[in-house]
């Protein structure tokens, strides 16, 4: 495909959608792609150190695009290697989601971008010295952050933007790091003019747990309770975006109880991801008595959850090649108690603010943004599909059978806060639709797949006889063996396409993991959607897009 | 057993008691928690305060996101070295008598985050009353949690004044 540009582009074919481009002509492949093939979908941007690989690579680091045309159906992802003294053309001035992921690259690799408009750290803190995910960065080596970044360097050429020459008549006042409607640990800098923001910047980083390093340090397995605290609203789906890819990488398919099981409590983990953003985006609204309709239903789920894999909260329910175990007796009755109480509470919520003027007169026509704009800006799931946009992971893509599953995209018309908050409720009845049908054809049998390279013998063996006892001490020791190579792959969590690119050296620990946090390109789209309006609105403008902060900062 | 006057004239309508235990008691059945929640904690958080476990029963549920209409600081989540200065402001920022409680594995002691992003337990940057276990703690956990503090609260002066004779000396005092 690249052979068709106009300009030179010197690259090579490694697989079917892959491209290894040089450093130098990136940027006009990447804009020839956009120009031409409507590669308009901003999916990621992914760094990888070579320093201890085991293979030779031609330089030691490599970046990494991977975009996606505007059917959503092709994936492309171009590589170029590059040393550290080499400078990368920004390529946020096509995509502008592309910006944070720089500023990303920048913070934990220590490339540089030419032309990027503000290229400073953004997930670790200001006087952090070094770029952490290079290699030879010791995993534990913290460094105390004295001062908050006061933000002005941001702010004040946002503001001459806007004419503002001096801010004497401006008030400066942070939305967070702590504060009741920043759900988790969110700043936003806002300058205000009465009531009215004039310009606002947003700092995340403040729940920067180090996850992509900590995959460097474990087995595949041990990464699973990691990923719970992801997104910890629906951890389980979480769990099953990383097993899927690692089976993905593994080449092996579960068994189709586990598929179904899979399908069944990953939606009743998008019902309560659902449930939770929009009782605090009610609460932030002052609707306080739906919080209370929306959230009991949530404790019914977290009763079934607990009951079915010990937590609540952080489920670490799948494993690699399957899960830890089979739905227990009874099961599907209280999933039917579980399913009559979301139901309930949702009408309840529905009938409070479905007509109501007060709720209507707040959530439309605020916060609005395109469908352009939010494709070009990496935005998926039902924040995208609030602007009207179809793209769903579980249909452009389908996997574990959802292809055969009756169920409507929904869809909302302006990409403001209303269409945002009515397609999460429209999404909780349809995923109750997938499960009342997967309940139906669940069928019975094996739930794992059978090779034990892979998955855990009976315990049975493992207490009895020598292979099996050699056979669980391997795999938790060495961890499961995943062919070298790298690879990407995402599933529809409750925020949208999440996706992990894992790099492999063919040892039981990935070498690189690198995640697609869907709510990180929502986030980067905050300040320019607040601006303009009121503090109010950007409370609910926040809460709308659903940001988690453990996905955000990872 | 003596009669009292109070009692002669009041019958059982007055109770006499210490002025210190009437306050220390009145603090204790009303705590204002200030809630620093910045993870996965947090959210098990949230179900404390709903209906279901109910914060209230314990007289706690006025959350306030002012530190200095709070005297109970509960941190829920991870603490990383990013957003410990804001930490150790919001405490400073409290009134006396203040207690913390620290919720979690990530707050007790950095959880499973072992790495160059995440404070190895607040009690670096803060000093804190009660530590609870869990990964996040169970409601009945916090609940729990906010009883401990309770009993420390009811015979506050001697408490309060070994905690003042320990010098607390955390990583951002310079
Ligand atoms: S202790 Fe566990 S649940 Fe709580 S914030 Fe840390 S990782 Fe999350």
């Amino acid at each position: 495909m690249l052979s068709e540009c106009d300009k030179k582009i010197e690259f090579s074919k490694t697989e079917n959608n892959r491209y290894i481009v040089k450093l130098k002509d990136m940027k006009n492949a990447i804009k020839f792609l956009k120009r031409e093939k409507n590669y308009n979908f901003f999916v990621d941007i992914a760094a990888i150190d070579y320093l201890d690989f085991k293979e030779h690579k031609e330089k030691r680091f490599a970046i990494i695009y991977l975009l996606k045309d505007d059917k959503f159906d092709n994936l492309i992802i171009l590589k170029a290697y590059l040393d550290e003294d080499e400078i990368i053309d920004s390529i946020s001035d096509i995509y502008k989601g592309a910006n944070w992921c720089e500023r990303e690259v920048w913070d934990q690799y220590g490339l540089k971008f030419k032309d990027h408009p503000n290229l400073k750290r953004i997930l670790n803190h200001k006087e952090f010295i070094g770029h952490p995910l290079r290699k030879d960065y010791p995993i534990t080596k913290g460094q105390l952050c004295t001062k908050t970044d006061d933000l002005m360097d941001e702010m004040t050429p946002r503001l001459k933007a806007k004419g503002y020459e001096n801010h004497d008549d401006l008030m400066f006042l942070n939305l967070g790091p702590a504060h009741p409607a920043s759900h988790g640990t969110i700043r936003t800098f806002v300058a205000l003019d009465g009531e009215n923001i004039q310009s606002a910047v947003s700092e995340i980083g403040y729940l920067h747990r180090g996850f992509e390093k900590s995959c460097e340090n474990h087995t595949y397995n041990q990464i699973i309770p990691y990923t719970d605290r992801l997104n910890y609203c629906s951890a389980i789906l979480n769990n099953i975006a990383f097993a899927h890819t690692v089976e993905g990488m593994l080449g092996v398919e579960l068994p189709q109880r586990g598929q179904f099981i899979r399908v069944i409590i990953g939606e009743l983990s998008r019902i309560i991801d659902h449930l939770v953003c929009l009782a605090a985006n009610l609460v932030d609204m002052g609707a306080l008595t739906n919080y209370w309709y929306l959230y009991n239903p949530r404790e019914t789920a977290y009763h079934l959850l607990s009951k079915l894999t010990g937590a609540r909260l952080t489920n670490s329910y799948m494993r690699i090649g399957g899960m830890t175990h089979d739905l227990y007796d009874g099961f599907e009755d209280d999933l039917k108690e579980c399913i009559k109480d979301v139901q309930k509470g949702m009408d309840d919520s529905l009938s409070l603010i479905e007509h109501n003027r007060i709720f209507q007169d707040r959530a439309q026509n605020i916060g609005i943004i395109t469908a352009e704009d939010a494709i070009n800006r990496g935005w998926s799931g039902p924040n995208l599909r609030a602007c009207g946009v179809n793209y769903d992971v579980r249909v452009n893509h389908p996997y574990y059978f959802y292809d055969t599953f009756d169920f409507d995209v929904a869809l909302g018309s302006t990409g403001d806060v209303y269409d945002r908050m009515m397609v999460r409720f429209e999404e909780i009845r349809q995923s109750i639709k997938i499960i009342h049908q997967a309940m139906k054809v669940l069928p019975k049998g094996k739930y794992n797949i059978d090779d034990h390279s892979i998955i855990f013998p009976a315990k049975k063996n493992v207490y009895s006889n020598i292979e099996g006892l050699m056979n669980q001490f391997k795999l938790v020791t060495e961890g499961v063996k995943v062919p070298s190579g790298e690879y990407y792959s995402s599933i529809e969590a409750a925020n949208g396409e999440l996706g992990f690119y894992i790099a492999s050296d063919g040892s039981g620990t990935p070498y690189r993991v690198k995640v697609r946090p869907p709510c990180f390109y929502a986030m980067a789209a905050l300040p320019d959607m607040i601006e303009g309006e009121m503090i109010a609105d950007a409370v609910l403008d926040l809460g709308s897009l659903n940001i988690i902060a453990g996905e955000l900062d990872r | 057993m003596a009669v009292t006057t109070e009692e002669v004239i009041f019958g059982d309508s007055v109770i006499t008691t210490k002025l210190d235990s009437a306050i220390a008691w009145a603090r204790e059945s009303s705590m204002w928690p200030y809630i620093f929640g910045t993870a996965c904690c947090a959210i098990e958080f949230m179900s404390v305060a709903s209906s279901k476990f109910d914060i209230s029963r314990f007289g706690a549920e006025v959350v306030r996101f002012s530190p200095r209409q709070a005297d109970l600081l509960i941190i829920a989540g991870t603490v990383s070295y990013k957003q410990a200065p804001i930490l150790k402001r919001i405490y400073e920022q409290m009134t006396e008598p203040k207690w913390v409680m620290s919720a979690g594995a990530c707050a007790c002691s950095g959880g499973f985050y072992d790495n160059y992003t995440t404070l190895q337990g607040i009690d670096e940057i803060i000093p804190v009353d009660v530590y609870i276990a869990g990964c996040p703690p169970r409601p009945e956990a916090f609940l729990e949690g906010l009883m401990q503090i309770q009993k420390l609260q009811a015979k506050p002066t001697k408490y309060l004044k070994k905690r003042s004779k320990q010098e607390f000396k955390g990583k951002l005092d310079a």
